[in-house]
């Protein structure tokens, strides 16, 4: 057996991003193990673009050259990376113990989310591209190009990653995979109490009111300009303050519930 | 506290305490650990030479594992201070991450990676490079017996496996100082053997100092250099097995009645040739120096009692005698075992 007393190899710290790379290269992994955690995400929107185009496109028919296909899009788009975290795995570690080995480690703290954050950002990207596809394949063009598509991605990204912190916050306040599960019920009428489905315009009194106040309205409102308009500054502009006000909101919570989480019994 | 170098001093024959050489592995001064009205580590002072083995024994309960997490970093002490590898756990927690392994009671790992994947990822937490990590990775396994299964998914592996997984985790660092919190709990006795021998590898082969706790006698009794016995959040006793055994006296004397007499009791712990003596339901313990010359004596003794005796058996001490004598209760491991 080879003595290693006088190995000179000692633990250090490894540096804020090679942390970070390392946690989202783990969670990144299991992902070919677990098909069935991103199939859900690919099926589902792509149901409910189905469905909802065969049933109210000859309703929602709007101004001449309104396109119901592609107002659908930024839908679809929606239900395919919402909720799409790695928050069950968050909550498998906490229960196993494998959190607390983690926490063992000169880790910074912080890591062990933006990590996983970093993963799910992956993903996210990932799975906008069977919905885009299918956009492609029923006629939807941007008209904003190619650099419209990559903005729209990145717009869809940044939505999936500030939706994530509720999971996350949840995760690690609780450990309950019930609870994370539960999480996504706020999708419903963050989505359904905006222009989602049919477009502002239409909307009736009370439920036009609730859209206008609805930030998710002005997300939806920034994608379809990048596939329908052009490049609109304000509406853009109005987007990324949506994404940034509930992304303050879902942040903050992910972090004090890290914080919690580490200093819970301190 | 029972000391045993103390009575090792007194008792046995003359020696001089051994020069501290170097600074403690592991320090504790006056370390408190609530948990709401719940005082689950009491005032604990505790000092563990760089080197050696050191068993923390005591049963269910008694605090065991809520030292380890204060000393692993991952519980604040409420009050006193713990020192391991010369840095203060609270004032910097950092510095202590560095230079300890850890694998606690339940062995936490994640079922989802290989066994290779997660050494690989622990050694990049630790900030090894890759190169050192393959080396790493040849050194434990050296030490730690995974075999093939190495690139299985860890959700495969057996309890003893894991065990073993776990503790090439915390070894992949090269760590000065590695704890185990009850390292063979719920493993079968070859799993069981496995892990002692590994921990003497580990000791003999590296010099690492090396913390565990257990709730079993003959664990800390073959594996500890130094025991220290824990009873509700106290260190009772603290010394080498052997010493500690020999302050109940050389010879065990166990007696099992029908019914219970405290006169008996009472004759016994009179009587020249008997050190000491207690009892627990219809078991009556006593402690001699000599059970060849005390045992007609006993038999006699309680016969004019009128205790009817069941049964008669002599042994010599062990540590739970040792933990009977100081908190008078029993260390049960029935339930676990």
């Amino acid at each position: 057996m080879r003595a290693v007393d006088d190995v000179p190899i000692r633990a250090r710290e490894g540096g804020f991003l090679r942390d970070v790379r390392a946690v989202a290269g783990r969670a990144l992994r299991q992902i070919p193990r677990e098909p069935a955690s991103v199939l859900p995400a690919v099926l589902v929107p792509a149901f409910f673009y189905t469905v909802n185009l065969g049933a109210l496109e000859n309703l929602a028919r709007g101004a001449p050259g309104f396109s119901y296909k592609a107002f659908l899009i930024p839908m679809a788009i929606a239900f395919a990376v919402t909720g799409m975290s790695r928050a069950p795995t968050l909550v498998s570690d906490i229960q196993g113990g494998y959190f607390d080995r983690l926490c063992m480690t000169p880790i910074r703290r912080v890591s062990l989310l933006l990590g996983l954050m970093v993963a799910d950002i992956v993903v996210i990207i990932i799975l906008c591209l069977p919905v885009l596809g299918i956009g492609f394949g029923v006629g939807v063009r941007f008209v904003t190009g190619v650099p419209g598509v990559l903005a729209f991605i990145g717009f869809s990204a940044l939505w999936g990653l500030v939706f994530t912190g509720l999971p996350y916050a949840v995760a690690l306040k609780t450990g309950s995979p019930a609870a994370v599960s539960a999480s996504f019920v706020i999708f419903f009428p963050l989505f359904f109490l905006s222009d989602a489905v049919v477009p502002k315009q239409a909307l009736t009194g009370w439920f036009s009111a609730i859209a206008t106040y609805n930030p998710i309205t002005y997300l939806l409102g920034a994608l379809r300009s990048l596939i329908t308009s052009g490049w609109e500054v304000r509406t853009l502009m109005e987007g990324l303050a949506a994404l940034m006000g509930i992304g303050a909101v879902s942040m903050s919570l992910a972090l004090m519930a890290l914080r919690g989480r580490i200093n819970r019994n301190a | 506290m029972y000391d045993a170098n103390e009575y090792h001093e007194t008792c046995g024959p003359i020696t001089t305490r051994e020069p501290v050489a170097a600074p403690a592995a592991v320090r504790t001064k006056g370390l408190v650990r609530r948990f709401g009205a719940v005082t689950a580590v009491d005032g604990l002072d505790l000092e563990v030479r760089p080197g050696e083995i050191y068993g923390f024994l005591g049963p269910n309960g008694a605090g065991k594992s809520t030292l380890l997490r204060v000393l692993c970093t991952l519980l604040r002490p409420s009050a006193g201070q713990a020192v391991v590898a010369g840095h203060d756990v609270v004032e910097e927690p950092q510095q202590v991450r560095l230079r300890i392994g850890v694998a606690l009671q339940e062995a936490a790992l994640d079922d989802r990676q290989d066994g290779r994947e997660l050494l690989v990822l622990q050694g990049r937490l630790y900030g090894l490079t890759s190169p050192e990590i393959r080396r790493r990775l040849d050194d434990v396994l050296d030490l730690v017996d995974i075999g093939d299964a190495i690139d299985r998914r860890i959700g495969t592996y057996s309890g003893g496996m894991k065990r073993r997984l776990d503790l090439a985790a915390a070894l992949i660092h090269n760590p000065e100082v590695l704890f185990l919190d009850e390292p063979t709990t719920g493993l079968d006795p070859t799993s069981r053997a496995g892990v002692w021998s590994e921990v003497r590898r580990l000791n003999a082969d590296l010099g690492m100092t090396i913390f565990l706790t257990t709730q079993y006698l003959d664990e800390a009794d073959a594996l500890a250099d130094r025991v220290g016995i824990i009873s509700r959040g106290r260190l009772v006793a603290e010394g080498p097995p052997d010493v500690l055994k020999r302050s109940m006296g050389q010879d065990m004397i166990i007696v099992e009645t029908e019914g219970t007499d405290t006169t008996a009791l009472d004759t016994l712990r009179h009587m020249d040739v008997v050190d000491g003596a207690s009892v627990k339901d219809e078991t009556i313990t006593i402690r001699t120096s000599d059970s060849s010359v005390a045992l007609n004596s006993v038999v006699i003794a309680l016969s004019r009692t009128g205790l009817k005796v069941k049964s008669l058996a002599l042994r010599t001490p062990t540590l739970d005698d040792v933990f009977a004598e100081l908190t008078g209760s029993h260390i049960d491991v029935s339930d676990v075992r």
